[in-house]
């Protein structure tokens, strides 16, 4: 039997080819339709001195949580707890400030993110351990990681006189008119995809997510792995946390409540499949941008607040039964592609 | 041409009086096995005889309790899966072990990918080496598409080529041809034979004696979860083996009773859906077993699910009794008597978390119920006739399905469709996977079936089986209807012909 490849499109057509029929770029367009018209309608959306830095910095710390949460939906898993990871390592990092005055940004950063990797290391520990589904896991700890910090504040809550200026500066600073935290943001996800990609701990998550009880049989380190992911997305609600501070300035015992869902759409409007395997972190990132600026854009469109919830609920289902139909027209055609090399 | 070996060199992998119990169940007693470098070894025995066990304990996924587990003369103890790889073994397992979601290339090297600077993944090395093996092995896969959409005998030819890159001294394939046509079996052998003359060592686990005296050149027979014997191939034949395997003297292997045959119950008349199968008619006779050869993917098992409703179909008609059975609606075939036994019973037939018991009264639950309730003293009774009848090996009714060995699960699936009381009954491959012993029973049952007028639609891929159950062969190619033959009729090599003809002009 000879062997004959089929003739191989140049490499570059073929990156443009994927390039095109990408999910990420179809997220791309419709965030660009949706940036126009409401531009259109009102041209300060974009062209007024805050409005191009709020286009940005507004999706910033949702498109962090969401990144960690892909990561996590990649393993077959899901993380309910970070909205109150967020919410608790925001009021950490409003109370660092107010108790220890004078204390360097870099070591609360340090705090909050370290903050988040254990609440974090707690979540993977329980599923990977334990071996109960991350959705109960996670719901637990998502109700005792709020009621801490409820039972924490109190009725108290952080104000921005307590922060020191340099620190509340970050939150609302730009680089050459680009907001810090989207450009911190921006760096986060480059290096999230780079390892996603490129990196055989990155690969394996994929791996574990697409068939975990294959994965045990490759012998790759299943538990290790797992956790890991969660630890990722806790560090990554953590740094949420801490640059939630800076942004807004007030933080109360509500803070980052209900991101957790926002994540998880975010997620799954951007192409992470829910049964995890498949997806990328450029699509989460792109798809909690698309849900916040959609968010922004509807009152201005004209859109009733009432119908503002359901237009996102419209997006997460349409995202869900555009990856149903995808998926079973793309097994067909492989199906159909082996018939004809036979 | 393979080397010569004498029992003075050392082999490759000795195990000796290896045990391995799971609580109170002694799965191994004694498990011994001596590979050579440059052998073939067939690894033959009942279900439940403990060779999957040995394979596990091989495959770092079980630990032995006691024994000696040697690799090239030094003692191991593997923990993990991983080691056991490290250590240069594979294990091909019955049932693919991929990963859909990913490319053909990230499924060969996942875990061991080639990596650069900053241990960035290599993917134009790991695309070259996996190119370099399929063209070794003759094969034409696209690296780049996923896994998903492939067939089981493209799967394991990916499960071969990661043996491969891991550059694999030993090599164990478990029942690799259970589900392989006759043409991907002969590519299959051919790789085997290749990986042999390099010197590596291979077991091979089938129940297939043809096979078996085809490809191996050493035998070990296992039983009771103890090793029998170990012999050169050549000292031995079929009956001696089989003898070995179930410690008993087999001398029927498929007692096929005479039945009378009634009218017509089911007819299929121009069933067509494309792409899948054109133009099917048939009929089948009350007491009549009507076997359905043909290669994998002919289409066989398909059409058997268009007739029972859970596939669609553009155009034609089934009727029961004469009168037309509505298109695509299960529920109304196993009201008029219809029965399917499907093909892949783990993932169709049974649930696998469920006991014995709810298994069986599943299809039944509705005639059970009483005021709406399914009352657990009438579900037991109604499961235990069937499980009695079919002589299902368990402990206890309430053992969970999943832990049944493989022929216990047919059993059990089969006792599931026949506490419906079919008129009508589908089997798609019922003995797939099933050792000798249990394989008899089950044609005997199939036989009984038919003396009590039920008629019968077997599908089966192997031929034996076929020639030796059916009043009437009925074969299939690439979606049609190619042959039908009468029990007198029906030869091997007139079967094999209308499954096969255009096959060879196509290559």
């Amino acid at each position: 039997m000879t062997t004959t490849t089929t003739a191989p499109a140049h490499p570059v057509l073929a990156g443009l080819g994927r390039l095109v029929r990408a999910r990420e770029t179809g997220i791309a367009i419709a965030i660009v339709a949706v940036v126009a018209l409401a531009t259109v309608l009102n041209p300060s959306f974009v062209f007024s001195n805050d409005g191009f830095r709020d286009l940005l910095l507004t999706p910033s710390l949702l498109m962090v949580v969401a990144i960690g949460q892909a990561i996590v939906i990649i393993t077959r898993n899901v993380d309910l707890s970070v909205g109150s990871v967020v919410g608790l390592t925001a009021y950490l990092t409003g109370s660092l400030f107010a108790d220890v005055p004078g204390l360097p940004i870099v070591v609360v950063f340090v705090a909050g993110i370290a903050l988040g990797a254990v609440l974090g290391l707690i979540n993977g520990a329980l599923v990977a351990f334990a071996k109960v589904p991350a959705l109960v896991i996670t719901l637990g700890t998502m109700y005792i990681y709020r009621g801490i910090n409820v039972a924490w504040t109190g009725s108290d809550r952080i104000n921005a006189s307590d922060l020191p200026a340099a620190f509340r500066e970050l939150g609302t600073g730009t680089v050459l008119g680009i907001p810090f935290l989207f450009l911190l943001a921006v760096l986060v996800l480059v290096y999230a995809a780079w390892h996603l990609r490129n990196l055989r701990s990155g690969r394996e998550l994929y791996a574990i997510g697409s068939d975990p009880s294959a994965a045990q049989l490759y012998g790759l380190r299943v538990t290790r792995r797992v956790l890991a992911a969660f630890v990722v997305s806790g560090s990554a609600a953590g740094l949420a946390g801490v640059l939630y501070a800076a942004r807004y300035g007030t933080v109360s015992s509500n803070a980052g409540f209900g991101w957790e869902l926002e994540a998880i759409g975010a997620a799954v409007i951007g192409g992470v499949a829910i049964f995890g395997g498949v997806g990328t972190v450029w699509g989460a990132a792109l798809g909690a941008f698309l849900l916040l600026t959609i968010n922004r854009a509807l009152p201005i469109i004209g859109v009733d607040d009432f119908w503002q919830r359901a237009v996102v609920g419209v997006l997460i289902i349409g995202a869900i039964v555009l990856d149903r139909i995808a998926a079973q027209r793309q097994h067909r055609r492989l199906v159909a592609q082996r018939e004809e090399t036979r | 041409m393979q080397s010569d070996t004498t029992s003075a060199t050392t082999p490759a992998l000795e195990l000796s009086r290896v045990v391995k119990s799971f609580g109170a169940v002694v799965a191994l007693r004694s498990g011994s096995l001596r590979l050579e470098n440059g052998s073939i070894h067939a690894l033959i025995g009942e279900n439940g005889a403990g060779k999957s066990t040995l394979v596990k304990i091989i495959a770092g996924l079980y630990r032995r309790d006691g024994g000696d587990f040697r690799l090239r003369g030094e003692e191991v103890d593997f923990h993990t899966t991983a080691q056991s790889k490290a250590n240069g073994i594979a294990v091909i397992y019955q049932e693919p072990t991929l990963f859909p979601d990913l490319s053909v290339v990230e499924n060969i090297f996942m875990g061991r990918q080639p990596t650069g600077r900053l241990g960035r993944i290599d993917r134009a090395a790991m695309h070259a080496e996996a190119t370099e093996i399929f063209d070794r092995l003759g094969v034409r896969i696209d690296p780049d598409r996923p896994t998903d959409g492939l067939s089981i005998a493209d799967q394991q030819i990916i499960e071969i080529a990661k043996a491969i890159s891991l550059d694999a001294s030993v090599l164990v394939m478990d029942e690799p041809t259970a589900a392989l046509s006759g043409v991907e079996v002969d590519r299959l052998f051919s790789v085997a034979r290749s990986l042999r003359d390099e010197g590596r060592a291979l077991v091979f686990i089938s129940h297939r004696f043809d096979e078996v005296f085809d490809l191996c050149d050493t035998v070990t027979v296992m039983r009771d979860g103890a090793h029998v014997d170990t012999m050169p191939i050549s000292d031995t034949t079929v009956d001696d083996l089989v003898r070995m395997m179930v410690g008993r003297d087999v001398t029927e292997m498929f007692p096929k009773l005479p039945a009378e045959i009634g009218d017509e119950v089911l007819t299929v008349d121009g069933l067509t859906q494309p792409g899948v199968f054109h133009d099917v008619s048939f009929s089948v006779h009350a007491g009549e077993i009507v076997g359905l050869a043909g290669l994998v993917g002919a289409g066989r098992s398909e059409v058997a699910r268009a007739v029972f409703g859970v596939d669609p179909y553009r155009d034609g008609s089934v009727h029961v009794d004469g009168a037309p059975l509505p298109k695509s609606r299960p529920n109304a075939a196993m009201a008029r008597g219809l029965a399917l036994v499907p093909e892949d019973r783990r993932r169709q037939g049974l649930v696998l978390d469920l006991p014995v018991t709810r298994n069986i009264t599943l299809a039944v639950r509705s005639r059970l119920a009483r005021f709406g309730l399914i009352w657990g003293a009438r579900e037991n009774e109604s499961a235990r006739v069937w499980a009695s009848r079919l002589e299902v090996k368990t402990a206890a009714l309430d053992t969970e399905s999943g832990t049944l060995s493989g022929g216990n699960q047919q059993k059990v699936v089969l006792g599931k469709w026949l506490a419906t009381d079919p008129k009508i009954l589908i089997v798609d491959e019922p003995t797939r996977g099933i050792d000798v012993g249990t394989k008899a029973e089950v044609h005997r049952l199939l036989s009984q079936l038919a003396q009590q007028g039920i008629a019968i639609l077997m599908i089966s891929s192997e031929l034996p089986e076929v020639l030796g159950m059916a009043d009437r062969v009925l074969v299939m190619r690439e979606g049609r209807l190619t042959g039908e033959f009468k029990r007198e009729q029906a030869t091997p090599e007139a079967v094999m012909l209308a499954a096969t003809a255009d096959e060879e002009a196509a290559r």
